[in-house]
């Protein structure tokens, strides 16, 4: 092999930049997050193991539903009645949006655009406005 | 054959690194209004196409225009145009990609574009706008590459090459046509509202995009030693006459219709943008001087052309065709667009300003064409030179 | 004819052909690659009072409609009589759906707002005008037409017509390309020059109403008639505005006992530019 005095070192090198994460790390992933779930409710609008995972799946079907097909139909969770909303029923229930919906995408490396448009409850918006 | 574009001369390093200079300005005021928002352009809610779909509309026309070498060369054998048919097809290769930038670049959410292909509309004639655009600019990647590989190994094209090439030449006609559609079918803009649009769009592009191969292919003659040929320069030259001529014609229709039949709504854009529009006792004419630029330069350009002293000589040829070419800009890179959102739909006028930041994505589109241009042509006049070799 | 010339009109007359076609397999493709995209396609479906229908109709006749049309009758009389009402209406309309303020009129969002009588109805003769009405600001917003021009140019159906008939916008869907305010022949539609949350001249974050979204910046929005509101059983916020002034009625232009079609069978009203055949649901009683 020509050059293989630079090729070699070179190569050495780029491997231990791709893996730096892992072996920055010790090979331990980092703890999964844990979201702040509300205290005084038991039950969501779908079982845990299908709203964690397919919330995203959720939020976007309401939102056709209501936005394009007018479906504005309420649904009842433990006798209380909701809108099909992000800011109007999730929050309701979630009040922190940095406890409950930024501690797993950040995790993650989401960026979800729903804060662009939709507003978050009110307590946690006077206290980024202080910061 | 890329190999071609990595070698060349100094001048050829300066130019690209000039034109290199102006795409990294420019790239670092569209990172400015990605950040921002369309606010950093001159763009109002009265004006809400600027500078960026202007330069598109135009620059669809210079990539329809190549069709005007692709056709006579392999509909009607025009042999002479065997040199310079690669010269319209990079052309189009160059323009169309300024379009499809100039589109991202008006966008306000570039980053949802491809939500036209996730739901698809045919009632909206951007989504045929985008097919007939992105399609020949597919066709003329497929057809120069392959008919240029060809003549370097100096075989006959394959056959099913030519499937494309002659698919090729309605799609140019479409692209043009359907970017017309977007702007005459619009109720309540008078002055786009005219079944001459797509028409008077080809008319200028057939004079737009040839005059700009002449006046490439003069330069070309100079610094590289590609010499188009006498004869084709004239027959290009005689389309460019016949296509500025129709739509000249075309322009002056406008006018009668809108002067004669009295109707404000016919007169106003045309009076806004070649006399200035009184309201209100103030009179707004900030498009005057490029109406009669487009006017003093288009008539200038002709006159060369026409005349057999100055065509004959190359440096009175290349100043017509550059002449030819920025009249054309003006009218429909810059008149026509603009000038339609005057007056607005209540009836109010607001100018339209660009901003630097605004001119300095412009320019650097307008750059990077080039630059693309530059190297497509580079490697065409190097096979060629190889060949002739 | 030499052979290549032959061979050219062989493949142009195949593509011709497939290229008539192609519409209508486009059509079918469309709606058949989702669900959501068929649901799509049917909100699409005109169902606004005097919808042409396909089979040629007797020239002026009202075909019967079908499906909802909200519509709005604006009486301009009781907003002459009553000064500030108009003003009202639109503060109303500015605080329930978080519409920022911005000092500069170059990057202005506006729902419903004045303008003079001409620059409303300029179809309309202006000649000699009755001294009111020359110096009235008419009320104006989106018309909500049965034939949107803007709905037609949409690439991609982030503005469509609902099925109460309203022109929606899907702000999530919006690319921000503005060929509906290049169709718009009422100037309603605002385009998200900057964000709206900018501290500089946006919104105030701290006052607004926390039951509506507010925009992002890129995007067009225009009045929804209240559909938040309609959804709730409320009338549109400019509407509950006018108080019990009536002065302006809202309701489904398509049934005939709503109360604006009583307004509309006592009254002389007009429409913004009907010339153009957009069918607008917003009419005035000058």
């Amino acid at each position: 092999m020509y050059d293989s005095g630079k090729i070699i070192p070179g190569l050495i090198i780029f491997v231990l930049i791709v893996t730096f994460p892992i072996w920055f790390n010790h090979g331990v992933a980092a703890d999964p997050p844990k979201a702040e779930l509300p205290k005084d409710k038991k039950q969501c609008v779908l079982p845990l193991s299908e709203i964690r995972p397919n919330h995203m799946k959720t939020l976007n079907q309401w939102r056709d539903e209501v936005l394009r097909t007018e479906d504005r139909s309420f649904f009842s969770v433990e006798g209380t009645m909701y809108q099909k909303s992000l800011q109007n029923a999730c929050m309701q229930c979630h009040v922190s949006k940095k406890k409950f919906c930024d501690v797993c995408h950040t995790y993650a490396a989401v960026t979800p655009y729903c804060w662009d448009c939709h507003l978050e409850p009110v307590e946690e918006a006077t206290k980024e406005d202080v910061n | 054959m890329f190999e071609k574009a990595l070698k060349g001369n100094n001048n050829y390093w300066m130019w690209l690194g000039f034109l290199g200079t102006f795409m990294a300005i420019g790239a670092i005021c569209y990172i400015r209004q990605f950040n921002y928002g369309l606010g950093l352009t001159g763009m109002s809610r009265d004006v809400s196409w600027g500078l960026y779909i202007s330069n598109f509309t135009f620059l669809v026309g210079v990539a329809a225009g190549g069709v005007m070498l692709v056709l006579p060369y392999y509909v009607h054998n025009y042999k002479v145009f065997g040199r310079i048919t690669i010269l319209g097809e990079f052309l189009a290769i160059a323009a169309l990609t300024m379009c499809l930038m100039f589109i991202i670049a008006d966008l306000g959410q570039p980053i949802r574009a491809l939500n036209v292909l996730l739901h698809p509309t045919p009632n909206s004639m951007l989504f045929w706008d985008m097919i007939v655009l992105n399609g020949y600019l597919f066709l003329n990647i497929i057809c120069g590459w392959v008919i240029l590989t060809a003549e370097r190994k100096q075989v006959k094209p394959p056959k099913w090459v030519y499937i494309f090439v002659y698919i090729s030449i309605p799609f140019a006609i479409s692209i043009h046509t359907v970017t017309a559609m977007l702007y005459c079918g619009l109720p309540g803009r008078h002055f786009w509202l005219s079944a001459i649009i797509a028409p008077r769009f080809l008319a200028s592009a057939f004079a737009a995009g040839p005059a700009l191969i002449v006046f490439v292919s003069l330069i070309l003659k100079r610094v590289a030693h590609f010499d188009a040929g006498r004869e084709a320069t004239n027959k290009m030259v005689t389309i460019i006459l016949y296509a500025a001529l129709i739509n000249a014609f075309f322009v002056m229709l406008e006018f009668f219709v809108g002067y004669y039949s009295q109707i404000p709504g016919h007169m106003h854009t045309l009076q806004y943008l070649f006399f200035g529009l009184e309201h209100h006792g103030h009179v707004y004419n900030n498009l005057v001087p490029f109406m009669w630029g487009f006017v003093v330069l288009t008539l200038t350009g002709f006159t060369l052309l026409a005349i057999p002293y100055t065509r004959r000589n190359d440096f009175w040829l290349a100043i017509g065709s550059a002449a030819l070419f920025i009249g054309l800009w003006l009218d429909k890179g810059i008149g026509f667009v603009l000038g339609g959102f005057v007056p607005s739909p209540l009836e109010e006028i607001t100018e339209y300003y660009p901003t630097f930041n605004e001119i300095m994505i412009t320019i650097a589109v307008w750059c990077t064409g080039f630059f693309i241009l530059t190297v497509l042509y580079k490697i065409a006049v190097g096979v060629e030179h190889e060949v002739e070799a | 004819m030499d052979k290549k010339r032959r061979e050219f009109l062989k493949i142009a007359g195949i593509s011709t052909l497939a290229g008539l076609g192609a519409p209508a397999v486009v059509d079918r493709l469309v709606s058949g690659v989702s669900p959501l995209a068929a649901r799509a396609a049917v909100e699409v479906q005109p169902g606004g009072h005097g919808a042409e229908s396909q089979a040629p109709a007797e020239h002026g006749a009202e075909v019967v409609p079908t499906g909802k049309q909200y519509g709005m009758v604006i009486d301009v009389r009781k907003f002459i009589a009553q000064p500030g009402l108009a003003d009202e209406c639109i503060k109303a309309c500015n605080v329930s759906h978080n519409i920022p303020q911005f000092p500069d009129p170059k990057d202005e969002i506006k729902w419903i707002w004045l303008t003079g009588h001409e620059n409303a109805f300029p179809d309309n003769s202006q000649y000699h005008l009755s001294e009111t009405m020359e110096n009235n600001q008419v009320l104006v917003l989106c018309n909500h037409c049965a034939n949107p021009p803007c709905v037609r140019a949409c690439p991609t159906k982030a503005t469509f017509k609902d099925k109460n008939g309203i022109v929606a916008m899907d702000y999530h869907r919006c690319i921000g390309c503005r060929f509906c305010m290049a169709a718009c022949p009422y100037g309603s539609r605002s385009f998200n020059w900057r964000d709206p949350r900018d501290p500089q001249g946006g919104l105030d974050m701290n006052n607004l109403n926390r039951l509506f979204p507010t925009r992002m910046r890129g995007v067009v929005e225009k009045c929804n008639f209240c559909v938040e509101r309609l959804g709730r059983g409320e009338e549109p916020a400019c509407v509950a505005a006018t108080g019990g002034s009536k002065a302006m009625v809202f309701g489904d232009l398509n049934d005939p006992d709503s109360e604006i079609r009583q307004v509309l069978k006592q009254n002389y009203t007009v429409q913004r530019k009907p010339s153009l055949g957009t069918k607008p649901s917003v009419f005035y009683i000058i």
